[in-house]
């Protein structure tokens, strides 16, 4: 008999060779209707979910029949026609949709607290947030309600939460997983990822979803098997501490554990060197063009016409405003306006256009560390999980992100591994290698996590 | 219209490509009068987390197009998208290319003169709304369908190269033309095959000033095209000899009243917001595709042109008329490999074949090569007569009988017996003595009675030229 206790810490990899699917799927439903009433991870449950292995979706992610909310208004009712390629693969893997979980609204923010369904409560602290915006999927891995789960990481979203909360949150090389059927948020960016309890079940889960979907255009055809260095003796590497680590805005209990982190890589006797990437200090404010660019064209489609929330009215002009109005949270209409903004004919040059070229700048910046080094590492997050309803400086809010942004803006591979506590709170460390060296990021945060166990 | 004033007209073509499928999804592109809502799917209608995947076939008729209006193909293209809020639009933008085309710097000659074609890109199409009213503000509700939406477009742009509406109709007529000619569409413009919009601005040519440029659209037909801007230019003119401001507008072409109305001026103008569609990957084309893909080409219109009259000796127009419908032109060439008679073929063609469609209609023609041989041949015998040959065509293009079987039929042969036409025109004039009597006291005129006398005795079957001589010897005594 299994028993609650023994499946909260069931990793993915004893799941899949455990006989018993069924009770897999009761525990699951079990602990969710116990404990979900206060860490709220999910946006709904699955009463009858299909026997097999109890994952978490995020719900901005496309399950056929179920509704897929993205966290907003303005999609309350729509149920989604199709199931997305990850959701398929998950299928045909045995895999059970036990529930859609919790997000910031359109995956826009790093605390799941703008979620038009309340904030996601961090399972080491329920005062604190979970962090964002795949908060749902992380605290409901780390509180056991399911095996694994699946979020998606634009600017951090996989990770930040995955280190808030404690579990493992891998955002693969861009191209690697298929996005159809992932309500777009920043399309050039949005990557689909596993948040679990071992590095080794990221790794599982990635041979299962990744692949070249004809479905997805910006997929590309790379055969890679995620699990080629897991448990493996991992040769010595050469690794980059960025020296903004320890800049401004880190909380000193995070610096801490980074320079814990230095003393144990070169204990297991890799060469360690801190190297200054400045241009990272734009990665903030490129992302912030970027992303609201991309974002306000992609959220164009919820005007009311086809689906979802409609606030009928006597002109065509007044349904939309009054639908989007009501229908969207601030902070995705913030990022509309942004974006709105920054594609106007009149500012394109001076906005969009030249954050491409920054990204680009950027891009290559990593491209020559990693001319010289395996791999780099810094915090996942400045800080660690903060107090719900704390933050309401947007800057400073945006600021959380500096570290996992860049990832997103070269499309590399990044890993947040848990890596200790500070204050009882969780803290992550977040591993970042060259495209398509995700077999190698994997193994590698594999090896650090077997000899921390 | 004096000269002073003078016309200068831009052109933007949206051409229907007849693709299996939709640009950027697997439904099937044949939509014309399709169920509402019927050849649908997440892509096409927008559904959130449904991308785009180009067609390839979509290239491909690009680079024809591309290739057919002498314009250079950009190896390197991308997508962008077109911001901007409307029902028939599900995704909320439409996907163009904007900042990188699939081909550039082109020209088609009209009338002589090279017409320059600035690009031509692919886009996709929206979808149509149905409105319980005349228009979407005079209704209570309006329905979309979205059949349309996603199938995909060529946009052709010209320069403002165009001197006339005429000339403008007549480039749309031979876009027309090559587009059929090389298969990527069926041009129909009154199906929205084929649309069209106009800019057009108008030269004080004393004083050398230029009008504002004003937007023309809705001219659904090539008649209108011609009726809208001839209309268009007259309404400028007008303004200027006045000496009023012609205000940057887009007006639509109104069928009932035969004239243009503003449809919104310029500060009521969209920003797009163009920007690189990021779900789709610049699409580079490899050059031995492109160049087999030109090399696939059929001879186009004017090569055909050039070859009627210079080895079939036809004149510019007639050539023109026979190379201006590709089927006509196939057919044309075929008859003629058979008759080796290109000029008597032409004739036919021209006359008494394109008689018959316009009456009949294209599918109850049932002629084909030999049916024209045979009658050549009948003709050059004697045995029918060019009036005769004329019934007999229609009879076999009609029936698809063998000119020989319907003479044989109707015996209709024409009679060239001497001594029977000799009995005949014997009887005739022992029949009318008055009539003779004249006849040799100098009326003339009765020769024609007597030659009609002989075809009605004969059914109208012998040989005009054998009765002539038989009454000559007879009546004149030569
Ligand atoms: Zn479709």
């Amino acid at each position: 008999m299994l028993t609650n206790e023994a499946f909260k810490t069931m990793t993915l990899k004893d799941a899949m060779t455990y006989e018993d699917k069924s009770a897999l799927v009761e525990r699951s439903v079990e602990i969710i209707a116990k404990e979900d009433k206060n860490i709220r991870a999910f946006i709904s449950v699955n009463k009858s979910p299909n026997i097999g292995i109890p994952i978490g979706i995020k719900d901005n992610m496309n399950v056929k029949g179920v509704e897929t909310t993205c966290a907003s208004k303005i999609l309350k009712g729509y149920v989604a026609p199709f199931d997305a390629t990850v959701v398929q693969k998950l299928r045909e893997n045995g895999f059970s949709f036990v529930g859609k979980t919790n997000l910031d609204e359109f995956a826009m923010g790093a605390s799941t607290e703008y979620s038009a369904y309340g904030p996601t409560r961090n399972p080491h602290d329920l005062e604190r947030v979970a962090g964002g915006s795949s908060g749902g999927s992380a605290a409901a891995v780390a509180s056991g309600e399911v095996i694994a789960a699946l979020g998606s990481d634009t600017g951090g979203s996989i990770r930040q939460p995955a280190s808030f909360c404690g579990v493992v949150g891998f955002k693969p090389t861009y191209g690697l997983v298929s996005r159809y059927g992932l309500v777009a948020f920043a399309s050039s960016l949005d990557q689909i990822g596993p948040i679990t309890k071992t590095v080794e079940d990221s790794a599982i889960l990635m041979n299962i979803i990744a692949g070249k979907d004809e479905m997805d255009s910006t997929t590309v055809d790379r055969k890679i098997d995620f699990t080629e260095f897991i448990g493996k003796q991992f040769p010595k590497m050469k690794v980059a501490v960025a020296t903004q680590s320890f800049g401004e805005g880190v909380e000193d209990g995070v610096k801490q554990k980074v320079r814990e982190f230095i003393t144990l890589l070169e204990n297991f006797g890799h060469e360690v060197a801190m190297v200054d990437i400045d241009d990272l200090k734009y990665a903030v404010a490129t992302y912030y063009i970027i992303a609201p660019s991309e974002a306000s064209t992609n959220l164009s489609r919820f005007d009311g016409v086809k689906y979802g929330l409609r606030v009928s009215s006597d002109s065509l002009r007044d349904s939309y405003e009054k639908t989007r109005g009501e229908g969207f949270g601030d902070e995705v209409k913030r990022r509309i306006l942004i974006g709105t903004f920054t594609l106007s004919a009149a500012y394109y040059d001076a906005y969009f256009e030249k954050a491409q070229k920054v990204r680009r700048k950027i891009a290559n910046r990593l491209s020559e560390v990693f001319e010289k080094y395996d791999l780099i590492i810094t915090p996942t997050s400045p800080i660690v999980a903060f107090k719900i309803g704390s933050v309401s400086d947007p800057l400073v809010y945006y600021m959380m992100d500096i570290f996992t942004i860049p990832a997103n803006l070269a499309g590399l591979p990044a890993i947040s591994i848990p890596f200790g506590k500070v204050d009882n709170l969780p803290v992550g460390i977040q591993i970042m290698g060259p495209r398509f060296s995700d077999a190698k990021v994997l193994g590698f945060a594999d090896s650090i996590e077997r000899q921390l166990r | 219209m004096d000269n002073r004033y003078r016309p200068v007209i831009g052109l933007e073509i949206h051409v229907q490509l007849n693709t299996k499928t939709k640009a950027f999804c697997d439904c099937s592109a044949e939509v014309f009068d399709l169920e509402p809502n019927s050849s649908i799917c997440p892509v096409c209608t927008g559904q959130p987390g449904a991308l785009p995947v180009p067609s390839h076939e979509m290239f491909e008729l690009g680079i024809k197009i591309a290739s057919a209006l002498n314009c250079h193909i950009n190896l390197y293209s991308r997508f962008d998208r077109k911001n901007y809020f409307y029902p028939d639009l599900p995704k909320g933008y439409q996907i163009t290319q904007f900042f990188h085309p699939l081909s550039e710097r082109g020209w088609l000659e009209v009338d002589g003169k090279k017409i320059r074609i600035t690009r031509i890109h692919l886009e996709e199409d929206a979808g149509k709304l149905l409105h319980s009213g005349d228009n979407i503000t005079k209704s209570d509700y309006s329905l979309v369908d979205m059949n349309r939406c996603g199938v995909p477009l060529a946009e052709i742009v010209t320069e403002p190269d165009i001197e006339s509406p005429e000339q403008a109709r007549i480039f749309m007529e031979k876009l027309r033309t090559i587009l059929r000619y090389i298969g990527v569409s069926t041009g129909d413009m009154e199906k929205g095959a084929m649309r069209c919009d106009a800019n057009i601005s108008v030269v004080d040519t004393i004083t050398g000033k230029q009008s504002n440029k004003v937007e023309v659209k809705n001219m659904n037909s090539f008649k209108f095209v011609e009726k809208a801007l001839e209309y268009e230019f007259d309404r400028i003119v007008q303004l200027m000899e006045n000496g009023q401001e012609v205000e940057r507008e887009t007006r639509g072409w109104n069928l009932t009243t035969k004239s243009t109305v503003s449809m919104r001026s310029k500060e009521e103008s969209h920003d797009y917001r163009y920007f690189p569609e990021p779900d789709i990957p610049p699409v580079v084309l490899d050059s031995e595709y492109v160049e087999k893909i030109k090399n696939s080409l059929p001879e186009l219109p004017d090569d055909r042109l050039r070859r009627f009259v210079n080895d079939y000796k036809l004149s510019e127009k007639d050539a023109w008329t026979l190379v201006e419908d590709k089927k006509i032109a196939d057919f044309f060439e075929e008859v003629v490999k058979q008759t080796k008679e290109p000029k008597e073929t032409a004739n036919w063609f021209l006359t008494e074949l394109f008689r018959m469609i316009s009456e009949h209609g294209e599918d109850k023609i049932h002629i084909n090569p030999t049916h024209f041989v045979e009658l050549f041949q009948l003709m050059r015998d004697g045995k029918i007569s060019r009036n005769m040959a004329k019934d007999i065509f229609q009879e076999s293009a009609l029936s698809g009988k063998m000119p020989s079987e319907i003479v044989k039929e109707k015996g209709l042969e024409q009679v060239d017996d001497t001594k029977l036409i000799e009995d005949i025109a014997k009887k005739v004039i022992e029949a009318h003595p008055k009539e003779v009597e004249g006849f040799k006291n100098g009326k003339e005129g009765l020769f024609g009675f007597f030659v009609g006398q002989v075809m009605k005795e004969t059914k109208g079957k012998a040989n005009p030229k054998t009765v002539n001589e038989i009454l000559n010897k007879f009546l004149r005594g030569v």
